[in-house]
């Protein structure tokens, strides 16, 4: 059988087990949007300041939960692989003729369709709520593009420390590191508007800036090569280091002859 | 023998790091066909065994072949014609049983066109048809196993391996899968490997019975000979005052030798004693009993004679020596 079919059928299971349970699919659709409505409101002060890109906080902060949807994917794929770990039904799948890198790409591919509706579902409400995308539609294919990479690389994140750790509960408790990177960086003002100067040089040194960055051009600059290629330059390379590692892993779990 | 279906392991060691040997030094071998029963207490080594043989885990010596091919050469080629059942029934609790077959199916590259008639004759033949589309998380323990067999067979194994397949499951599931097994054997000509803790289980189900402890096997044969082999019946005496536990023991001890560990005065006997000569000693002594029994030889007492321990015995010491154990 291909490696394909096989990929194929641990996306499917993957996807299945996703939608039965509301609890991995609500609040990374919901929480990222509530914050997203709590810092509009509270932060929309700032789009005076000046040297502000935007006049509107929506716009500017939108680039948001796409980043934290793609946190909550790491922890998803994370603690499914560690369940699938802990009660054995990883021995159950590399008791088939399933290679491992499949068995890797496989559960990476549910993270990404749940990664795909989450970037769906969060530019449906930018749209809805009136933010204008400067770069357009072909702009629109490229954040929902930018969404599937982030969503695999931080799912291949949560699938290395799956492996390594073999606890769900071990992933959860690097949930809250996460998010310490997501808020020591640019996701409520632009770095050169961080008056505090240790936090805008960790802002500055923090990969998940330039993330938010990337999407937030696309939104409110139109095509800023530079700062596509920074998001896509550090989640490219975030995702080939996190998916050496899982591979690296993944090996060392499974050790089927 | 015909390698194609049988299981051939020689001088088989894991050893795990900072921990004992798990196994150690085993030789085995079945015959294509055959029902292996491998009985031994919990850390015995027999799951290890199992993972050994189906390539979830490398041997760090020796040499081992399942249907004629090398379990650490030939990895895939040997999860291919095995079907197996792990201690725990790892299953996905927000599948479905058809859900579970599928994946399964399509993961043992059985025909797309075949898949959907397959999953259903399996349904119907371990009796969850009707719960083919709940999730199962709300399955029974033995609606679990049923299934966790059905996923072991998905892809028509030639050899099948199942760890303490019945453990926890109550009399009326216990029956309905030692018929099952039977069944392939007989119809299917599967080759069945299978583990258990029961006494009853390997006497009712095995054509052979290897027994291990501590990573050995201590004896090994039908379990028919391997009773001959102790041949002696013994005599066990419960006493209707525990005062008299000693007195009885004493009389008994004229007549055979001891059976230390079990909860009952008890005796192997000797040669040419009957039972009567027992009760007249007994009566002589003025010794009263609530019960008296005379047993044939079982496969706890091969145990027994081959470890010194009985195999409820062994176990109660694995709980107390957890650094020993399966995997």
């Amino acid at each position: 059988m291909s490696a394909w079919a096989q990929i194929g059928a641990i996306v499917r299971r993957s996807v299945t087990r996703t939608a039965r349970q509301p609890a991995s699919i609500i609040p990374p659709l919901v929480f990222p949007v509530a914050l997203l409505a709590v810092n509009a409101g509270g932060l929309r002060a700032s789009t005076e300041l000046p040297g502000f890109p935007t006049t509107s906080f929506l716009a500017f902060a939108l680039a948001v939960p796409f980043i934290q949807g793609a946190l909550f994917s790491t922890m998803n794929a994370g603690t499914d692989l560690a369940r699938d770990i802990q009660t054995g039904f990883l021995n159950r799948l590399s008791l088939t003729s399933l290679r491992d890198w499949p068995l890797l790409l496989g559960q990476l591919g549910g993270v990404v369709v749940l990664g795909t509706v989450q970037a769906v579902f969060y530019l449906t409400v930018g749209l809805v709520v009136g933010v204008r995308f400067e770069s357009g539609v072909p702009g629109i294919l490229v954040l929902l593009l930018f969404g599937v990479i982030i969503a695999l690389a931080f799912g291949a994140v949560g699938a290395w420390l799956a492996f390594r750790t073999g606890s769900g509960e071990a992933i959860q408790a690097f949930f809250p590191v996460f998010f310490v990177f997501l808020f020591i960086s640019s996701m409520n003002a632009p770095r050169n508007l961080i008056g505090v100067d240790w936090f805008r040089i960790a802002a500055t040194l923090n990969p998940v800036s330039y993330m938010i960055e990337a999407v937030r051009s696309l939104i409110i600059t139109g095509w800023d090569w530079q700062a596509l290629g920074l998001g896509f330059g550090f989640v490219t390379a975030i995702g080939v280091a996190a998916f050496a590692l899982a591979a690296r892993a993944m090996r060392t779990r499974l050790t089927r002859t | 023998m015909s390698a194609a279906n049988g299981i051939e392991v020689v001088g088989l060691v894991r050893e795990y790091r900072k921990g004992p040997r798990a196994v150690d030094g085993i030789d085995l071998s079945v015959a294509p066909g055959e029902i292996y029963g491998f009985l031994g207490p919990n850390g015995a080594g027999k799951s290890t065994t199992v993972h050994v043989l189906t390539t979830l885990l490398p041997p760090t010596a020796g040499t081992a072949r399942v249907g004629g091919f090398d379990v650490v050469k030939e990895g895939p080629k040997v999860r291919s014609i095995i079907g197996v059942a792990l201690q725990e029934a790892a299953l996905d609790p927000l599948l479905t049983a058809r859900d579970h077959l599928r994946l399964q199916a399509t993961l043992q590259s059985v025909p797309k066109s075949e898949r959907r008639a397959r999953a259903d004759e399996l349904l119907e033949r371990v009796g969850l048809a009707d719960a083919a589309d709940r999730k199962v998380q709300g399955y029974s323990g033995g609606m679990k196993r049923r299934l966790d067999l059905a996923l072991a067979l998905v892809h028509r194994p030639r050899i099948l391996f199942l760890d303490e397949p019945t453990t926890g499951l109550d009399p009326q599931s216990r029956t309905a899968l030692w018929e099952e097994v039977a069944r392939l054997r007989r119809e299917d000509g599967v080759t069945v490997f299978l583990t258990t803790q029961y006494l009853e289980e390997a006497d009712v189900l095995a054509d052979r019975v290897g027994i291990i402890d501590h990573g050995r096997i201590v004896a090994e044969g039908s379990p028919a000979a391997l009773k001959d082999e102790i041949g002696r019946p013994s005599v066990h005496a419960i006493p209707c005052d525990e005062r008299d536990r000693e007195a009885i023991a004493r009389v008994l001890g004229r007549f055979g030798e001891p059976l230390g560990s079990t909860r009952d005065v008890a005796v192997r006997l000797r040669e040419g004693v009957g039972l009567a000569d027992i009760v007249r000693a007994l009566d002589a002594e003025g010794l009263t009993l609530l019960d008296l029994e005379l047993r044939a030889p079982t496969l706890d007492d091969v145990f027994l004679a081959k470890t010194g321990r009985t195999l409820e015995g062994a176990a109660e010491e694995a709980e107390v020596e957890p650094g020993r154990g399966g995997v």
